[in-house]
């Protein structure tokens, strides 16, 4: 776990890389849920978060 | 001395020309060479997307071209993401999506299993079984549509011979309950040949010395099966996946044929939804935010999947 935040905190693509592709399955998940009309509002941004954090830290060292 | 046609070509070129040739470098030539492909992609793709998303922060009607265009900011999107409609739809494409998937990888995995053991007649049945995937999905669904028949469709008499009853007592497509497992089995039936070549050519490739060399270590089919068939085929299924993942999340043209999005909106996938509000009601401005919705899901899910893929090809 301190791995995991300390390769956030120096900004390193694997750590960074999990945080962004969580955020898209979420958003994903939270699009096609058949529970709660709210989490379908808020999933476009979660998913769109995600995914412009993923093109970016896709470009952090390794 | 040989003259070859690329000869008698240079010897026509003027030499004004023939010398402003011979001066360019190799990487002034690769750019001449992909310069075509690069404006064609700009053309096609890229600046669709980004007028798309442009129109998605107006008002714009494509019937109306001389109304005036608002800018609404984010109001299309704000109407997209809190309208239940398009939450049932986005629904039904995830009954439609998940339900594909699972059955395909797992039929078209088991089928290639199957056909990877060297028998007679294997290259038959590869053909026969792999034959419905050439279909075009409208003949697909015209036919389907007339299996699907109470009265006198094939499927309906094939289910009530094992379960006993009357034929005429459902209806699968015109049933709110199993309309939307009908276009399940269509596809199903349409595409798992396509899972069944991938994870076909991934079983191939696993070297035969493998699994003797697991033979001489006394392992089990089972075991052979779990730690060498699946791990090195996974890469090709995973790919299977996003393949038939990312074609189902747009499915339009079989859905269409078979059920046209009813009955009722049960099988209005978001494709079809797309399309009546783009083509039927015109609303370009909302229907271009709704595009752009669709295309960061899958965009997003692409990324993920592609990683993943990556990293299982990596061990």
């Amino acid at each position: 776990m301190s791995s995991f935040i300390n390769g956030l905190l120096r900004l390193r693509r694997g750590p960074w890389e999990m945080v962004a592709s969580t955020l898209i399955a979420l958003g994903v998940i939270m699009l096609m849920q058949p529970f709660a009309l709210a989490l379908f509002t808020y999933s476009f941004i979660v998913t769109l978060t995600g995914t412009v954090t993923f093109i970016i830290v896709s470009h952090f060292p390794e | 001395m040989i003259h070859t046609p690329m000869d008698k070509i240079a010897e026509a070129t003027p030499e004004p020309l023939a010398r402003k040739v011979r001066g360019l470098s190799d990487r002034a030539i690769a750019w001449i060479f992909v310069a075509p492909s690069i404006f064609l992609l700009l053309a096609v793709n890229i600046f669709p997307l980004i007028w798309t998303i442009r129109l998605s922060f107006t008002n714009y009607k494509v019937n109306r071209p001389n109304r005036e265009i608002d800018f609404v900011g984010l109001r299309n999107y704000e109407r997209i993401l809190t309208d239940s409609d398009t939450w049932m739809t986005m629904q039904a494409t995830a009954h439609f999506l998940i339900w594909t998937i699972v059955l395909q990888v797992l039929i078209g995995f088991a089928l290639a299993y199957l056909l990877n053991m060297k028998f007679k007649g294997n290259d038959m049945w590869t053909t026969i079984i792999v034959f419905p995937m050439m279909l075009s999905p409208a003949v697909v669904g015209n036919f389907w549509t007339f299996l699907y028949q109470p009265q006198i469709g094939l499927f309906n008499y094939v289910v009530t011979f094992f379960t006993g009853g009357d034929p005429s007592s459902f209806s699968m497509i015109g049933d709110v309950q199993l309309a939307s497992w009908a276009i399940v089995i269509v596809d199903t039936w349409m595409w798992t040949p396509f899972v069944m070549l991938i994870c076909l050519a991934g079983l191939r490739s696993i070297p035969d010395s493998i699994y003797e060399a697991a033979e001489c270590d006394r392992a089990s089919k089972w075991r052979q099966f779990w730690t060498i068939t699946i791990p090195m085929a996974l890469p090709f299924l995973m790919l299977a996946v996003l393949f038939r993942g990312i074609e189902n999340f747009k499915m339009f043209d079989l859905v269409v044929q078979l059920t046209g999005g009813g009955p009722g909106n049960t099988t209005t996938l978001t494709s079809i939804d797309l399309k009546r509000e783009a083509f039927e009601k015109w609303r370009t401005g909302y229907s271009s935010a709704y595009a752009v919705t669709l295309f960061v899901t899958v965009f997003g899910l692409a990324s993920i999947y592609v990683k993943a893929l990556n990293k299982v090809k990596e061990r």
